[in-house]
């Protein structure tokens, strides 16, 4: 089964994170790096939640992972694949699988980031078979 | 300090009603409260503590203004679905401190009426919740949610469909003798595994059944329960966790239960061993196996083998479980299945499940449920009860 578009729903920046998503428009996928424990984390925020600095900033990711976890909804009109990858840098995130056949996904299987338009808002990262 | 002794439970009371479009939330908040009150034999008057979590509209101050109760304590931890076994403990806690002496929890909903696609549907949340945003563009729903923790449990532990399925048979054999509960047919693991996906890995008859209605409770002081006339039920121990996503570092194959079960099993002096009957909150099938794991009843990845052949079956297995039928069967009022969890285990310590279901000499009881979303953030919430 192809994953058809499904209307994404726009997330709500705030001061936090804004950067990130103004570098979204821009194609740019970013991740937030402390420099104190020099450890990345997601969802991204100011105080690291690993050692507690607030010497965190914003660094380019790779855009590469592997799926840890996901579920294809089908109960729906169009079924999606939610999913957990495991980021190059370390973290894991929340995220779709998109371009791909919902039915060849496999946990391992390697992936890499790719920007989906959302209703209204900024475009968001979502992941593809790499 | 410990609760240990230090309060009992004196009134349960669930809601006969599995649909309510005629009546309010507040009025069934206002009915369960009530049946409770007469369950232990005392009046609303004996009311001077108060617990209700984010299913009571308007909070505390709106119900206790509805009902008219006079409280000098009050609690609206809000801990999703475990909320309610939680208040019980600190319940028990504001007793032993002198704050009341007889505590009221009450639980309502009506999501069936209101149409609520309860597991399928992604819920708005607050925009301020600072997860929302990294959330709520991916469509995570309940169910998907649920069966991203099964789908890496199984892919870990090479647990089955056939498995988890026969969680679903355990309740359904049990929701059988219930004349209240939603589904009463008793179904086979083929059944289960047949029935449409919903998100895979879980299918249709993995879910727990949307319904309305509610529940409550009513938690005594020491002195006031041995001067009434239901048998007392006494609580032993208690134990609370939230587990989250550690920045990133993500494991979808354990529980909060892993701390909070072993917190309640000290405070109480037993083990999983010695637990007579077990209510595990049933939101779907795999919320059960990775909650008796935590909670020591098998070890980690042996869930699977442990609930399969019957083996959660009252008069049947080693661990009787959710007698009533669960949320699986039975009843999830408010999408919230704590309340009925810890209100079966009261029943089943009297001595007054349907008899098709009771458990011989059941004098040591679990009730244990999990708040929010599995595979995100969750509450869990460990109660553990004595028959004198």
């Amino acid at each position: 089964m192809a994953a058809n578009e499904r209307k994404v729903p726009a997330p709500a920046p705030n001061v936090e994170t804004q950067a990130f998503w103004d570098a979204a428009q821009n194609g740019r996928f970013l991740i937030r790096r402390c420099t104190a424990c020099s450890k990345a984390h997601w969802y991204p925020r100011t105080i690291c939640p690993f050692c507690a600095s607030d010497a965190t900033e914003w660094a380019n990711a790779a855009g590469k992972g592997t799926i840890y976890s996901y579920s294809v909804m089908r109960r729906v009109p169009e079924p999606y694949a939610v999913a957990y990858v495991t980021l190059e840098e370390g973290p894991m995130m929340l995220t779709n699988i998109v371009d791909c056949d919902l039915d060849r996904l496999a946990i391992g299987q390697a992936v890499t980031v790719v920007f989906k338009p959302t209703e209204g808002g900024p475009p968001v990262p979502m992941f593809k078979p790499a | 300090m410990t609760v240990n002794g230090q309060a009992y439970i004196a009134g349960a009371f669930e809601h006969p009603t599995r649909r309510a479009p005629d009546k309010t939330l507040a009025q069934l908040h206002a009915e369960v409260a009530l049946g409770a009150l007469q369950d232990a034999g005392l009046s609303r008057n004996d009311v001077d503590g108060y617990f209700c979590a984010a299913d009571a509209p308007g909070g505390a101050a709106s119900m206790a203004d509805y009902m008219n109760l006079n409280v000098r304590h009050i609690d609206s931890t809000e801990l999703g679905g475990c909320s309610y076994i939680a208040h019980v403990a600190h319940a028990a806690q504001a007793i032993a401190l002198g704050k009341c002496s007889v505590a009221l929890i009450t639980l309502a909903g009506r999501p069936r009426s209101e149409g609520v696609a309860t597991g399928t549907t992604p819920r708005l949340r607050d925009p301020a919740q600072p997860d929302a945003q990294w959330e709520w563009p991916y469509g995570l729903a309940v169910a998907n949610g649920y069966a991203m923790c099964a789908m890496r449990h199984m892919h870990e532990f090479a647990t089955t469909g056939e498995q988890l399925a026969w969680i679903k048979v355990a309740a359904s054999h049990h929701a059988q003798h219930n004349p209240n509960a939603m589904l009463r047919d008793v179904v086979t693991v083929e059944e289960v595994v047949n029935s449409p996906m919903v998100a895979d890995p879980l299918h249709r008859l993995d879910c727990c059944v949307i319904s309305d209605g509610g529940g409550a409770l009513v938690v005594v002081k020491p002195e006031i329960a041995k001067s009434l006339k239901r048998p007392p039920v006494k609580v032993i121990g208690a134990g609370e966790a939230i587990k989250h996503q550690a920045g990133g570092a993500i494991d979808l194959t354990y529980s909060a239960a892993v701390w909070s079960g072993p917190a309640a099993f000290r405070e109480a002096g037993v083990t999983p061993s010695d637990i007579k009957y077990a209510s595990i909150y049933d939101s779907f099938t795999i919320t059960v196996l990775i909650q008796l794991e935590d909670l020591g009843f098998c070890n980690k990845g042996d869930g699977g083998r442990f609930v399969a052949d019957g083996n959660l079956i009252s008069g049947v297995g080693k661990l009787p479980f959710n007698t009533d039928g669960g949320g699986l069967c039975n009843n999830h009022p408010s999408n919230r299945g704590g309340m009925t969890k810890v209100i079966e285990a009261v029943r089943q310590l009297r001595g007054e499940a349907h008899p098709a279901v009771q458990v011989k000499n059941c004098d040591l009881a679990l009730a244990h449920g999990t708040g929010l979303q599995l595979s995100t953030r969750q509450a869990s919430a460990t109660l553990i009860l004595e028959r004198e």
